[in-house]
């Protein structure tokens, strides 16, 4: 069972409090009209599933309800950080470029 | 004397405490301080059980959790049944009952072994696989026969009587195991301040310093362990958990530790006390002071009982004072292996001789042996055990163990007991449940802990450190080092001294080799429990399986409850050899949690019964149940599903509780549907963009309905929003959905549109809401209100304020039965007073309470939709025949909106919501039934749709359905069928989904 750092409440905390909500880092593009099915269907379906360095949303369900990020190692499980919506990761996969999704997000 | 083998003297066991159990329906007698195996031994029981595949007769092989043979069914009545229990880890306590898991009639004149001893050659691995293969739809049939044959343990079919517990601990450091590493090194992070727990899975702490003849400091070292136990005793930051096996290593230093609390006293547990605990530890650092499990050599017939592990025997002898035998033979590779030789020297029993595979061993123990005149034959081994049902000799050779030859004719001596090792595999398992891969170490010839992320060490054997006097420091210095790294300070302290001894390597030697190729010789096994041989594993690699997980899956290796303790080292030792590759090529499997079988009751915990799961109730639940409601479970609500009079059932009691809405005036309890208070200048914009609607012109004191979809614009929740305030709505969301909408709302906020200043707090349990609906509503309301009902001052979709039944409450005049309707919401600690006002009120208006399944078919009459009965989650508002909730410019592209765009959202044959009227007004249509347009076409039928909702209307008078079909809206008029599995078919006709009062005229009144 994890061991999660919630950054809202400032406390590791134990995973049945956490529900993970999917990949971060997938902003909704602002202009969805302007998308393509293809580029919109991307938005809807498709997620990357690394071996290694992943960043992913979780919500502090059973805590303070307040969404997340975590980076987290997909082999090990290692969560190397967890940090605000809006702030960008500090640890990211070595050299591979974040995939960007079809148009720039808020913060997302 | 009865215990046959018990020793005159010797052993940890109480002989002042004789107690009585049965086996196998014979009653024997052992001692106190005595585990199962151990008084099974002392009285002479050479057969606990026959093989899982060729059902040959099995003994007690080890002293151990990697027992592999005496796994026994426990349990005198059926609610005390408990499978899977090894005798060597069960506590003997009075009245203890246990038989055989196979076996058949009984274990001694087995029908099945007669069957295996033919089948044997006709049973290689694979076996099931190749035979039972054809026809797939009979596999259900073999398998049920096959496992009765193999006889694996029985779970009881009576309620357990006893409760379990849960506990969820911190501590600085966790040590796993308590011989002489973990005790040091508990001793050494106890010392420092840490918080420490120490747990052992067996009857007391000490492993094998309890039965070693080694000393410390001079004395026995038992003593050395009441020494440190007292002093760990004594310390308020130290957790002494005996009979406890830490039995999964999960992520980020969690521990799942199963204490047996009052296994060891009876069969159920004492008045008051919970029979097992399951301890969730969350630990700083884990010192892994698991120990080795002593490895047997494979030889030919090493299964006949009467073939032990040196180290077992040692610990019978020394620990219970059971000697299981009288002449003994040592097959061996190594040096430890010789103090089983001076044990049974000492108990007064004969050493027929050893053999030592090395060809000059010269270590002090094998001197010692040899100088009480013990013959060793060396460069030579043990290569075939002669008899059946017990060993009767033993035939040694010389061998060369670099060609694997059998070099000399041998001799076979007379013997009853053969001991064997082939050295020591550390336990790994829990260092190895994250999937840090074991490395193999040619020096020791074993396995190690290889490198794992999580924050712990290893200590002693489980290291590769057999040496006593080096365990011990490894041990300290493993929790000196813990307890630094959990943030305390390091502390000193000495060890006792131990005995300084020339010790030799071992030589490296799994299979013995034999005259015969393996194929030819007497089965050689590898895996006892699963009845795995070094043939058949020889074959597994011919036949073309590599890898050790599919030479595991193939053979049965490693399989069960075993989960190769005993026989994985062998094995993949034969496999490597086989394939012409090194052990560490070859690798180990992986080893998953539980390291030993768990129980049940002990994974449940206190979550079972009426404790499984929270049940929510609403204000009015005592007069629901007064008044002889029938509940439906709706996710954890208990909702009043009909009220029936005497004699009625649900369809009697539904078809009286809608005619009374339809005709007078009914009550409904609403509370269960989620509401959320949504506050914040910023609100009505939040509303847009969830909402597939408009509600930028929502006045205040008005409601609307709204639906809500997902990116790809298939509709998810629905409910009434109403306006408290230009920058304050109450939003209602369905019963199952009020979490996930919540959680929807806050996502969309949090992480898309931080900048809406709006704030959602879920009201749901805050009010509670009664519902009034039929014609009479307006004058019952009116008895219990001041709020002035008047239709024009009080329209339809629109909310009041005022006093109910003497408290404040907010009314909406909303409808989902299509009568006129008053939705009354309270306080909920008001609501129960309220209700009760409402119903002594409804008296001389005819009122009627009724519960979900009358709402279900009043509203399916209007057309109305439940999400999640209607919708799938493939449905678009547009499939539901609700454009006309579809703000389609609305300046925002919300929710939904461009994924209903997509070209498939956009097909004119997609599934649409429709009527569906039975031809025959009294056939209900199963609801889920799938639909076609032609009955008579071949089967696999083109299926166009199926039946979502369906009811018999009593104030329809007849049946009838809504269902999604292909093109459906086009198709009003057209002929539907629903073929049945009986084979019938039901004719429906596709009408207007809107059955009763379609121009809504009885809500407008």
């Amino acid at each position: 069972m994890l061991h999660i750092f919630c950054p809202h409440c400032g406390e590791l905390r134990s995973e049945e409090e956490f529900h993970a909500k999917g990949q971060a880092h997938i902003p909704r593009p602002l202009d969805p009209a302007a998308c393509s099915d293809a580029e919109w269907g991307d938005y809807l379906f498709f997620r990357d599933n690394p071996r290694g360095i992943h960043h992913e949303l979780w919500v502090h369900a059973a805590g303070c309800r307040q969404y997340f990020n975590a980076t987290r190692h997909t082999v090990t499980y290692e969560i190397l950080e967890t940090y605000k919506i809006g702030e960008k990761p500090r640890f990211t996969a070595a050299g591979g470029a974040e995939p960007q999704a079809v148009d720039q997000g808020v913060t997302a | 004397m009865s215990q046959v083998n018990r020793l005159a003297t010797g052993g940890r066991v109480d002989r002042s405490q004789p107690v009585t159990f049965t086996f196998n329906g014979q009653t024997y007698q052992g001692f106190a301080g005595d585990t199962l195996a151990a008084a099974l031994l002392a009285n002479g029981v050479d057969i606990v059980g026959r093989s899982f595949k060729y059902s040959r007769p099995r003994g007690i092989v080890a002293a151990g959790a990697e027992e592999p043979n005496a796994v026994l069914q426990i349990g005198s009545t059926e609610a005390a049944q408990i499978p899977n229990v090894r005798a060597t880890q069960q506590a003997l306590y009075p009245g203890l009952v246990a038989t055989s898991t196979n076996g058949w009639p009984s274990v001694n004149t087995d029908m099945m072994g007669i069957l295996g001893k033919v089948g044997g050659k006709m049973m290689p691995p694979g076996f099931y696989y190749k035979t039972f293969m054809y026809p797939q739809n009979l596999w259900l049939t073999y398998e049920k026969y096959i496992r009765k044959a193999a006889g694996l343990g029985r779970s009881p079919t009576e309620v357990d009587p006893d409760s379990y517990d849960y506990m969820n601990q911190h501590c600085d450091v966790l040590v796993v195991g308590a011989g002489p590493a973990g005790l040091a090194a508990a001793l050494a992070a106890a010392r420092s301040g840490a918080r420490v727990i120490l747990a052992d899975e067996q009857e007391e702490f000490g492993g094998s310093l309890l039965s070693t003849r080694e000393t410390l400091d001079g004395q026995v070292a038992s003593e050395w362990v009441d020494e440190v136990v007292a002093e760990l005793a004594g310390m308020a930051n130290v957790t002494l958990l005996p009979r406890s096996t830490v039995n999964g290593y999960h992520d980020h230093n969690f521990l799942t530790i199963h204490q047996r609390l009052t296994d060891h006293l009876g069969e159920v547990a004492p008045m008051g006390m919970a029979r097992q605990r399951m301890h969730r530890v969350r630990a700083k650092r884990v010192v892994l002071a698991t120990g080795a499990h002593e490895r047997p050599l494979v030889y030919a017939n090493n299964d006949v009982p009467g073939n032990m592990l040196a180290d077992a025997v040692s610990t019978y002898v020394r620990r219970y004072g059971v000697a299981p035998g009288k002449q003994l033979v040592l097959s061996t590779n190594n040096d430890y292996a010789y103090r089983v030789v001076l044990d049974w020297l000492d108990a007064g029993l004969q050493v027929v001789a050893v053999a030592d595979a090395r060809s000059n061993p010269r270590g002090a123990w094998v001197e010692e042996a040899r100088a009480r005149g013990v013959r060793i034959l060396t460069g030579s081994a043990v290569v075939e055990a002669r008899g059946s049902k017990r060993v009767t000799g033993a035939r040694i050779c010389a061998i060369d163990v670099t060609a694997l030859k059998v070099t000399s004719p041998g001799e076979v001596l007379d013997c009853d007991l053969i001991v064997s090792s082939g050295g020591y595999s550390p336990v790994v398992h829990l260092a190895s449940h994250l999937g840090g891969k074991p490395t193999w170490r040619e020096d020791i010839l074993a396995f190690v802990p290889g490198d794992g992320l999580q924050k712990r060490e290893c200590a002693g054997a489980v290291n590769g450190v057999f040496r006593l006097g080096d365990v011990l420091a490894d041990g300290f210095e493993a929790g000196v080092k813990a307890a630094v790294e959990a943030g305390l300070s390091p502390v000193e302290g000495s060890l006792p001294a131990t005995e300084a001894r020339h010790e030799e390597p071992a030589i490296a030697l799994f299979q013995v080799p034999h005259d015969k190729p393996t194929a030819r010789a007497p089965k050689q096994f590898v895996d006892l429990q699963n009845d795995v041989t070094a043939a058949g594993i020889e074959l597994a690699t011919r036949e073309g399986f590599e890898s050790v997980e599919h030479v595991k899956r193939y053979t049965a290796l490693g399989f069960g409850t075993d989960q190769g303790k005993l026989g994985n080292i062998n094995g993949l030792a034969i496999a490597a050899r086989s394939l012409g590759i090194s052990i560490p090529q070859m690798g180990t499997t992986m080893f998953r949690p539980n390291y030993t079988p768990v129980t049940f009751g002990a994974i449940a915990g206190r979550h079972c019964g009426a404790l499984f799961e929270p049940k929510r109730y609403t204000a009015m639940q005592s007069w629901h149940l007064q008044n002889g409601a029938e509940f439906e479970d709706v996710g954890q609500w208990k909702r009043p599903w009909y009220f029936p009079k005497a004699g009625e059932d649900l369809h009697a009691a539904v078809a009286r509780e809608c005619l009374a809405v339809r005709n007078a005036v009914g009550i409904l309890d609403a509370s269960t549907l989620g509401k959320i208070d949504i506050q914040g200048p910023d609100a009505r914009e939040f509303l847009n963009r969830v909402y597939t609607n408009a509600w930028t012109k929502l006045d205040v004191g008005k409601a609307r309905y709204g639906l809500m979809c997902k990116e790809d614009g298939m509709v998810f929740d629905d409910g009434v929003t109403a306006c408290l305030a230009d920058n304050h709505f109450l939003m209602t969301t369905t019963t199952g959905g009020a979490a996930r909408v919540m959680e929807w709302l806050e996502i969309y906020h949090q992480t898309e549109w931080p900048e809406l200043k709006v704030y959602f707090t879920s009201v749901t349990d805050h009010w509670a809401t009664m519902t009034l609906s039929g014609p009479n509503s307006r004058k019952l309301l009116a008895e219990v209100t001041d709020i002035d009902l008047d239709k024009d001052a009080f329209p339809f979709m629109s909310w009041k304020e005022g006093q109910v039944g003497g408290v404040p409450a907010r009314v909406f005049r909303i409808s989902f039965t299509g009568e006129l309707s008053y939705e009354v919401n309270v306080q909920a600690d008001y609501a129960l007073g309220v209700w009760e006002k409402i119903i002594a009120a409804g008296q001389k208006h005819g009122l009627t309470p009724y519960g979900t399944e009358t709402m279900h078919v009043l509203r399916a009459e209007k057309g109305f939709i439940i999400v999640g009965q209607d919708t799938d989650g493939s449905v678009t508002p547009d499939d539901l025949n609700m454009g006309w909730c579809v703000g389609r410019t609305k300046p925002f592209s919300w929710i939904g909106w461009r994924g209903m765009n997509r070209e498939d959202g956009l097909r004119e044959d997609r599934k649409q919501l429709v009527g569906l009227k039975p031809i025959d007004p009294n056939q209900v249509l199963p609801e889920g039934a799938q639909l076609v347009f032609d009955p008579k076409q071949a089967i696999p039928m083109q299926m166009v749709g199926h039946v979502t909702s369906s009811y018999m209307s009593a104030a329809l008078g007849y049946s009838f359905a809504m269902g999604v079909v292909k093109g459906g809206l086009k198709r009003i008029g057209e002929r539907v069928f629903a073929p049945l599995v009986d084979g019938s078919v039901i004719e429906a006709e596709i009408v207007s989904s809107v059955f009763y009062d379609p121009k809504g005229e009885r809500q407008n009144v």
